[in-house]
C-alpha cells in the first residue's frame, strides 16, 4: 500500500501542480453552474426534490465527460513521455501502479464533485430537500464517476496515446450508457441483461431519487473492479512486447 | 554480478536480440556498443526487468529477472535513452519520489537525494521545475533518479545522448565517478565516448555479440582477422593449391567464377597480402584484382570508431531490421 499511496500521491499533486487541472475542475463547475440554471431549475415552479434530482442527472454527464478526459492521460501519457520506464523499472507491481494513479485520479474527481455542494445548498435556501437525497445522490454521483474513471484507466492502459486513450474509453463508456436501448429492443433473456449492464438507466437514476440500493452499489464496485483489472493485465502484457 | 545466457527477445515475429550470452563482474564498468537498432535498448530493458525476454535467463546477483524481477529491480538503476522525468515536479520533490519509489523510507530518502545532488552537481536547482532545466541538467536528473537509492547495478542507455561536446566531457566526468561504487553498464553507438570509461566493451551488431574485450584487444582481433580477395584469371585449381601452400593461410574459397576470370577469398592469421600475390605470381596465375576483405567485425568497429550511426532513432519494431527475411 506505500507505493499505491506514493504513485497516488504524485499523481494527485500533478493535478494541482499543473494547469490542465485546474481547466478541468473550471470546466466542469461551470458546465455544472450552466445547466443547473438552464435545464435543472427550470422555467416553471417545481418541488425542490424535482429540482435535485435534475441537478443529479445534468451533473452525472459532466462528471462522467470528466472523468474520462481526466483518465485519459494517466498511462497513455506516461507512455508518450517515456516516464513509464521509471515505474516499470522501479520494484512496484503493476497493480499498484494501476491503484495508485487511479485513486489519485479518484481524489481529485471527487474533490470537484464535492465543489459542486453549493448549488443543493442554494435549493435548500430556497425549498426544502432531504439529506438523504442527498447523501444518495453524491453516493450515485461518486459511484459512476468512480466507474467511468476506471474504464478511462484501462482506455490509457491500451491507448497508444491520449486522443486514442479517450476514443478507446469513450466507446466502452457509450455502449454501456446505451445499453438500456437495447434491452428495449431485444426479448428476455437478452433485455435483462442489457438492462442490468445499462451504466446509467438502470444503475444511477435510483441514486438520482434519493433510493440507495445494494445492487447498484454491487454493479458499481464490479464494474471499477473489473476495469482496474483488465487494465493491469495490459500494463501487465506490455512487458511481453 | 550478472549472468546472461541465450537472451532472445522477439517483437512480433523479428528477432531483435538472438542468443545473447556474457558475464559482467561485480564493480567491473562495462560499455555495450552498437548502432542504432543493433539491440542495445532491448537488451538494457530486460536487464532492468522493463521488459519480458521471449527466451533465455538473466541472473542479477543470482536472482532472476524474470521470476524474482521484483527484488532484481530493488538492486538496479536504470537510466533510459530518454530521461523519465515529470516536469510538473521540482528536482527534490522528483529524486525523493523516486528514491522512495525503490524502498528507500521516506525519512531517508531527503538524504540520499542531497548524495544524489551532490554527486551530479543538482544542488543548485533542487527547488527547480524540471520542466525549465536544460538538455544537459534533465540528463543529470535522470542520471541522479537513477542512482539515489544506491544500486549496485546502474544500467545507462546512452547517458551522453543529445548533449552537446561541453555537456558530453561533464557526463563522461560524473559517470567516472561513479566507478568502485556500483557495477556500470553503459551504451552508445559511438566508441569514442564509451572506451575511455568502461574496463571492457561488449560489440552488438544485428542483435547478436559480434565481439567482446578492452578496446586493444578489439583493435588486435580485428588486425589478426586477416581475410583477402583475389581476383585472378587462370587455372582455378593451381591458384588454390599455390594459396594454401603459403605458411599463415586458415582457408581459400571460391567467391565468384565468371568464365576463366575467378574470386578466391583467403583468410589467414595476419595481413599476407605481399606473400600471397608473390605466390600467384610465380604459379603464373594472372593477379587481376587484390583488396582486403572487410570482415563483419571490422565493418562494425570501424562504423562505431567513426561515430557513423543513423540519424533517427529506430523503432522497436525497426530494431529487428537486421534480421534477415523469412527468418524465424
Amino acid at each position: 500500500m506505500k507505493n499505491v499511496k506514493l504513485i497516488a500521491l504524485r499523481e494527485l499533486g500533478a493535478y494541482f501542480r499543473s494547469m490542465s487541472g485546474y481547466v478541468i475542475a473550471s470546466i466542469f463547475l461551470l458546465s455544472v453552474g450552466i445547466l443547473f440554471h438552464a435545464m435543472a431549475m427550470g422555467e416553471s415552479e417545481r418541488r425542490s426534490a424535482e429540482v435535485l434530482y435534475n441537478f443529479f442527472f445534468f451533473t452525472s454527464g459532466a462528471t462522467m465527460i470528466c472523468s474520462l478526459v481526466l483518465s485519459m492521460r494517466l498511462l497513455a501519457e506516461e507512455k508518450q513521455t517515456g516516464t513509464i520506464a521509471l515505474l516499470a523499472s522501479s520494484p512496484v507491481r503493476d497493480r499498484e501502479i494501476i491503484l495508485g494513479k487511479y485513486i489519485g485520479a479518484l481524489v481529485f474527481l471527487w474533490l470537484m464533485i464535492l465543489a459542486t455542494l453549493y448549488v443543493p445548498l442554494m435549493i435548500l435556501v430556497n425549498g426544502k430537500i432531504s439529506w438523504g437525497h442527498l447523501a444518495a445522490g453524491y453516493m450515485g454521483l461518486m459511484l459512476l464517476g468512480g466507474s467511468t474513471l476506471a474504464i478511462g484507466t484501462f482506455g490509457s492502459a491500451i491507448g497508444k496515446n491520449q486522443v486514442l486513450a479517450i476514443i478507446i474509453s469513450a466507446v466502452l463508456v457509450s455502449v454501456l450508457l446505451m445499453a438500456w436501448m437495447l434491452a428495449r429492443v431485444t426479448e428476455r433473456p437478452f433485455s435483462e441483461f442489457f438492462l442490468s449492464i445499462a451504466l446509467f438507466h438502470k444503475h444511477f437514476t435510483p441514486f438520482g431519487r434519493g433510493v440507495i440500493h445494494l445492487r447498484d452499489i454491487v454493479y458499481y464496485l464490479g464494474l471499477i473492479y473489473f476495469s482496474l483489472f483488465a487494465a493491469t493485465r495490459v500494463l501487465e502484457a506490455r512487458r511481453w512486447r | 554480478m550478472i549472468q546472461v545466457r541465450g537472451l532472445t527477445k522477439y517483437y512480433g515475429e523479428h528477432a531483435a536480440i538472438r542468443d545473447l550470452d556474457f558475464d559482467i563482474e561485480s564493480g567491473e564498468v562495462v560499455g555495450f556498443l552498437g548502432l542504432n537498432g543493433a539491440g542495445k535498448s532491448t537488451t538494457l530493458k530486460i536487464l532492468s526487468c522493463v521488459l519480458l525476454p521471449t527466451s533465455g535467463t538473466v541472473m542479477v546477483d543470482g536472482l532472476n529477472a524474470v521470476d524474482q524481477a521484483h527484488e532484481v529491480r530493488g538492486r538496479i538503476g536504470f537510466l533510459p535513452d530518454t530521461p523519465p522525468l515529470y516536469n510538473e515536479m521540482t528536482v527534490g520533490r522528483y529524486l525523493s519520489f523516486a528514491a522512495q519509489l525503490r524502498g528507500v523510507s521516506a525519512v531517508d530518502a531527503q538524504k540520499r537525494v542531497a548524495e544524489a545532488e551532490e554527486k551530479t552537481g543538482l544542488v543548485d536547482v533542487d527547488d527547480e521545475l524540471i520542466s525549465a532545466l536544460s538538455h544537459g541538467y534533465r540528463q543529470r536528473v535522470g542520471l541522479a533518479q537513477a542512482l539515489v537509492h544506491k544500486p549496485s547495478l546502474l544500467i545507462l542507455d546512452e547517458p551522453t545522448s543529445g548533449l552537446d561536446p561541453v555537456q558530453i566531457v561533464e557526463m563522461r566526468n560524473l559517470i567516472r565517478g561513479l566507478r568502485g561504487e556500483h557495477t556500470l553498464l553503459i551504451s552508445s553507438h559511438f566508441l569514442a565516448e564509451i572506451s575511455q570509461t568502461c574496463d571492457r566493451l561488449l560489440v552488438i551488431q544485428g542483435g547478436q555479440i559480434v565481439a567482446r574485450g578492452t578496446e586493444s584487444e578489439l583493435a588486435t582481433l580485428m588486425e589478426r582477422a586477416g581475410e583477402a580477395d583475389f581476383t585472378l584469371k587462370g587455372d582455378l585449381g593451381a591458384a588454390t593449391l599455390c594459396l594454401q601452400a603459403v605458411t599463415g593461410v586458415n582457408s581459400v574459397t571460391v567467391v565468384h567464377t565468371s568464365g576463366d576470370e575467378f574470386t578466391l577469398r583467403v583468410s589467414s592469421t595476419a595481413d599476407l597480402r605481399p606473400q600471397l600475390a608473390r605466390a600467384l605470381v610465380g604459379a603464373g596465375v594472372d593477379l587481376l584484382q587484390m583488396g582486403r576483405a572487410a570482415s563483419r567485425l571490422e565493418s562494425v568497429f570501424l562504423k562505431l570508431a567513426a561515430g557513423e550511426a543513423p540519424a533517427d532513432k529506430p523503432t522497436q519494431a525497426q530494431a529487428s531490421a537486421p534480421t534477415p527475411p523469412g527468418s524465424p
